[in-house]
């Protein structure tokens, strides 16, 4: 059952050959059974899942369901969910219950999705290992000494150990392209605005953006459907309507032409480079055209992304306070004691590092210096891919410099841990649509290959994405523990 | 030495939106702690403001009000600093650019002089809660309904060179936000703040010197006598030798002095940054061509209006227009066709003297434009006189029923029949022979006494002009 695509799923599903109730209780015994070794989840949610399910069953039964109902789905624990805990990773929301659905959740439940759970995730999202977590690290199921990426690696596994048909995720800087890759699985960053933010726990507000993971671009182009479109909650979000994507999944790719920024080959690890340029002669063999293509400023991409990223979440981290929610050191003895305890325990490491990066670059006589000349580089990047985008309708190119690392090898070394998100960053800064889909193998372990296209245009990154999968079978490979 | 005084003032307007800049949290003042403060409010993880329209017309009003430039592009940026009344860990505010810039108004001091005194800016920005540290023993309490609360900061240019100068600026302000009805003006509740940055220089100099802010001062009369203190304090340190730090005082009404809040050491470093939940605001040209569509009458305007339209002196068309409800309550009446002079009078007057007594705004009267004009109606048209029209009108107020209904009752309708007036006259006349000799005889004067008797024959019901014209008449023979 497992092994099915969303479109099967949701055949059999609507056709009554098996039950919600029957194909959530499949995942849920499955991920009994995995989960105490992979820690991909933060919160279970049994019980609420089988009555989602029956209610699910129901609606079929009442023909008044939707592609989508009855199918399971994990929601990233930085979703908030009303009336279960949402802890963001963190220590400082261990015992966090919102009141409110986030937008993404919201959509799900209209679309009849049944929530399995919550997924573990780095803390406040700010890491690429899952090693951050408050919850402890997930492991990838390729190699279970091995981390999945991050942030949104409990997501990752889940997929990729086939816990669940989809799952949500979010990425600020790589943070669902990278896990993805790490894990054998296909995720997708739609453009920053496109699917709203509101009841996602910020981490920087000015890149961070949901998004799914699953199995095929097949099946994150039938459930961005269901959550992609404007919020009036989140003013970041573009009123712009939201196109069928189906409709366009298997358009041929004959005259499109694909663009290799040559900046993200430069160095890159040569079986790596072998892998996606074999994906992209795969494209090629589709009818797309292959240019090479430069992105000048893209190598600034990281020190750009952590000036502003830590900056944006030095405030964005400010409300946690211990004074109205979240968690509060036992017996202050003043207020400031209550700040700097509370804070102090409440976060972890990774997250005290970011917050105090970016109180420094905001502060009075640095806030020029690093704050504002990393916001004009940042739109010299993005102009980088305004013009790129000027002769090519996308672009082609890994998603991380190397596959999966040891749980423990970067951990200590912010810096290199940093730089494994070195391709996926530039497209944060810039707002555009990703995707990274599995490419093959390195070393038993799966590489990501990454396409990126202009703004607000997921159709045709779908578009390519499906094609490729149609006639490769990466993305259909699975972990032999899992399986 | 002599020494020059200079002010900038930074006023506060709560804007009378219905509900708050980023949420749909109601505005209204005094409810039950925390009942008017949502997710938002609270700054729950995950949740995101949204920027209320209606603020953003409202500092439009204000910035064509006040001869601003209009910033098409404004933005909001985040102002960072702790404390358990501001739930985010920042304030959004507008820090970079402001959606009104440089404008100016105009101020007529005591002398009758005008002087111009510049805006640097306006900007908008959310109020933060408020802390309760004397509600609870030992503890503190946080009251979260007003934080988000609209608020349009106006910042004036050191332009102000006495206290005087200062609260005429600010009545204008007053008067002016409260006229483009953008603002309730309640300075008891906290809807119309001041702060001032004081300074003193030796006259003649053209560096300003170092300036003290002072907070909370949120009257009139404190923002003088603040001044006042401030400026003394200043200058005595000055002339002993000392220097002005720049810090932040804080003003106690009670002991009338200014103590120190902070120093410029001790300042925040606020590290403002650009709001990314927040999109830049744009002010298009069919939201300028809307707000200039809505501006009402501004108060030069309605002052000159008054005194070309209604012939009312410049002091009567002044106090007429000091306020938008109050102009409005003048023209009521004058439009239910009563003479304005008249009106204006009794507005200023009795009106007047009894809305200050009971502390109630115009908009609260007791009695409206209508049972004014239907008592000054009988004044005019010679019921009763001025002097009754008086006991009539507390009648009035004190709740005993309409202008008629009360001259009825209490039988104040004057006496106008000429018949009866003569009778009285011819009576007192005959009464009186030997007055009435001397009278003739070139004392004047008596002519008091004929009236006084007449008067008092009549119960003082009589209509004073008629009755002077008839004795006139009959005294001479």
């Amino acid at each position: 059952m497992h092994t099915k695509t969303l479109r099967e799923l949701s055949h059999a599903l609507h056709h009554k050959h098996i039950s919600s109730v029957e194909l959530t209780s499949h995942y849920l015994q499955r991920i009994a059974r995995f989960e105490p070794e992979l820690n991909s989840f933060i919160t279970l949610n049994p019980d609420a899942a089988l009555l989602a399910a029956k209610a699910a069953d129901q609606a079929i039964h009442a023909q008044t369901h939707g592609p989508l109902t009855g199918i399971p789905i994990v929601q990233k624990d930085i979703f908030c969910t009303d009336g279960i805990k949402t802890t963001c990773g963190s220590k400082m929301l261990a015992n966090f219950i919102a009141p409110y659905d986030a937008t993404v959740v919201e959509k799900c439940h209209q679309a009849g999705l049944v929530m399995l759970g919550k997924s573990n995730m780095d803390e406040f999202a700010m890491g690429s290992s899952n090693e951050t977590s408050f919850y402890g690290s997930v492991k990838n199921p390729w190699d279970l000494s091995r981390v999945p990426g991050g942030s949104s690696g409990g997501s990752a596994a889940i997929i990729a150990a086939r816990l669940s048909p989809l799952a949500t995720a979010t990425d600020t800087g790589g943070s669902i392209r990278q896990p993805a890759a790490f894990c054998g699985i296909s995720g997708l960053k739609p453009s920053y605005g496109r699917v709203s933010r509101f009841g996602m726990i910020a981490f920087a507000s000015s890149m961070d953006q949901a998004g799914l993971m699953a199995n095929s671009a097949e099946d994150i182009a039938l459930t961005l459907q269901a959550i992609a479109g404007f919020d009036p909650r989140d003013s970041t979000s573009v009123n712009q309507p939201v196109p069928d994507y189906l409709a366009t999944l298997n358009q041929d790719l004959t005259g499109k032409t694909i663009g290799l920024p040559k900046e993200f080959f430069a160095g890159l690890d040569s079986d790596i480079a072998t892998l996606i340029m074999d994906g992209a002669k795969e494209l090629e063999k589709l009818g797309a055209r292959l240019i090479e293509v430069s992105l000048p400023h893209v190598h600034l991409s990281v020190p750009v992304y952590y000036v502003i990223a830590p900056a944006e979440c030095s405030a964005n981290l400010a409300r946690y306070d211990g004074v109205r929610f979240g968690h509060r050191c036992s017996d202050p003895k003043d207020l400031l004691d209550l700040y700097q305890r509370s804070r102090a325990e409440g976060f972890g490491a990774e997250v005290k590092r970011r917050i105090m990066v970016g109180t420094h670059v905001l502060s009075a006589g640095c806030y020029e210096d690093y704050f504002v000349k990393a916001q004009r580089v940042r739109r010299l990047i993005a102009n980088d891919f305004h013009s790129a985008f000027q002769s090519v309708d996308a672009l082609l190119g890994p998603t991380a410099p190397g596959t999966a690392f040891k749980l423990g090898e970067k951990a200590f070394d912010p810096v290199s841990m940093y730089l494994s998100d070195i391709y996926t960053i530039a497209t944060n800064l810039a707002g555009l649509p990703g995707i990274s889909i599995p490419a093959g193998f390195h070393k038993g372990l799966p590489v990501g290959l990454q396409l990126t296209t202009r703004n607000f245009d997921e159709a045709t990154l779908l578009n390519i994405a499906h094609r490729y999968q149609h006639v490769t079978a990466w993305h259909k490979a699975m972990p032999e523990y899992v399986a | 030495m002599n020494w020059e005084i200079v002010i900038g003032l930074e006023v506060h307007t709560q804007l009378k939106t219905a509900t708050k800049i980023f949420s749909g949290s109601a505005t209204a003042y005094g409810a039950e702690p925390n009942t008017q403060a949502n997710s938002v409010d609270l700054a729950f993880p995950g949740v995101l403001p949204v920027l209320n329209q209606t603020a953003v017309e409202m500092a439009l009003k204000f910035g064509l009000a006040a001869n601003a430039n209009i910033n098409h592009l404004s933005a909001f940026d985040r102002k960072l600093y702790f404390y358990p009344d501001l739930p985010k860990g920042y304030q959004i505010s507008q820090f970079h650019i402001p959606i009104v810039g440089a404008g100016f108004l105009d101020i007529e001091l005591d002398d009758g002089q005008h002087k111009r005194i510049g805006i640097t800016r306006a900007h908008l920005e959310e109020d933060a809660g408020k802390s309760l540290h004397d509600v609870y023993d030992g503890m503190s309490g946080i009251d979260l309904n007003r934080a988000g609360t609209p608020l349009l900061e106006i910042v004036s240019e050191p332009d102000m060179r006495s206290a005087a100068e200062a609260v005429a600026y600010l009545k204008t302000l007053h008067s002016l936000v409260t006229y483009l009805d953008i603002c309730d003006g309640n300075m008891q509740e906290g809807s119309f703040r001041c702060d001032a940055n004081v300074s003193v220089r030796p006259m003649g100099s053209s560096t300003l010197g170092t300036r003290a802010e002072i907070k909370n001062v949120n009257s009139f009369r404190y923002v003088e006598k603040a001044i006042h203190y401030e400026v003394e304090r200043q200058i005595d340190l000055l002339e002993s030798g000392g220097i002005v730090k720049q810090e932040t005082r804080l003003y106690d009404s009670v002991t009338n002095t200014t103590r120190s809040m902070r120093s410029k050491e001790e300042a925040n470093d606020y590290r403002y940054f650009p709001d990314p939940d927040l999109l830049m605001v744009h002010v298009t040209d069919a939201m300028l061509k809307e707000a200039i569509a809505s501006m009402p009458e501004l108060p030069n305007a309605k002052q000159q209006r008054f005194q070309s339209q209604y012939g009312l002196s410049a002091y009567d068309a002044k106090v007429m227009s000091a306020s938008r409800a109050l102009g409005d309550y003048f023209e009521q009446v004058v439009a239910m066709g009563v003479n304005a002079k008249l009106a204006a009078n009794w507005v200023m007057g009795d009106l007047a003297a009894n809305l200050n007594k009971h502390l109630l705004a115009i908009g609260e009267s007791i009695i409206d434009a209508a049972a004014l004009a239907a008592l000054l109606t009988r004044i005019e048209d010679n019921t009763i006189s001025g002097k009754t029209a008086k006991i009539v009108f507390e009648a009035m107020w004190a709740g005993e029923g309409s202008a008629d209904q009360i001259i009825e009752t209490r039988g104040f309708k004057q006496v106008s029949d000429t018949g009866a007036l003569e009778k009285i006259i011819d009576d007192i006349i005959a009464a009186n022979p030997g007055q009435l000799a001397e009278y003739r005889g070139g004392k004047d004067k008596l002519f008091g006494f004929f009236i006084g008797l007449a008067m008092k024959a009549s119960k003082g019901q009589a209509n004073p002009q008629q009755l002077n014209d008839l004795l006139k008449q009959k005294l001479a023979g």
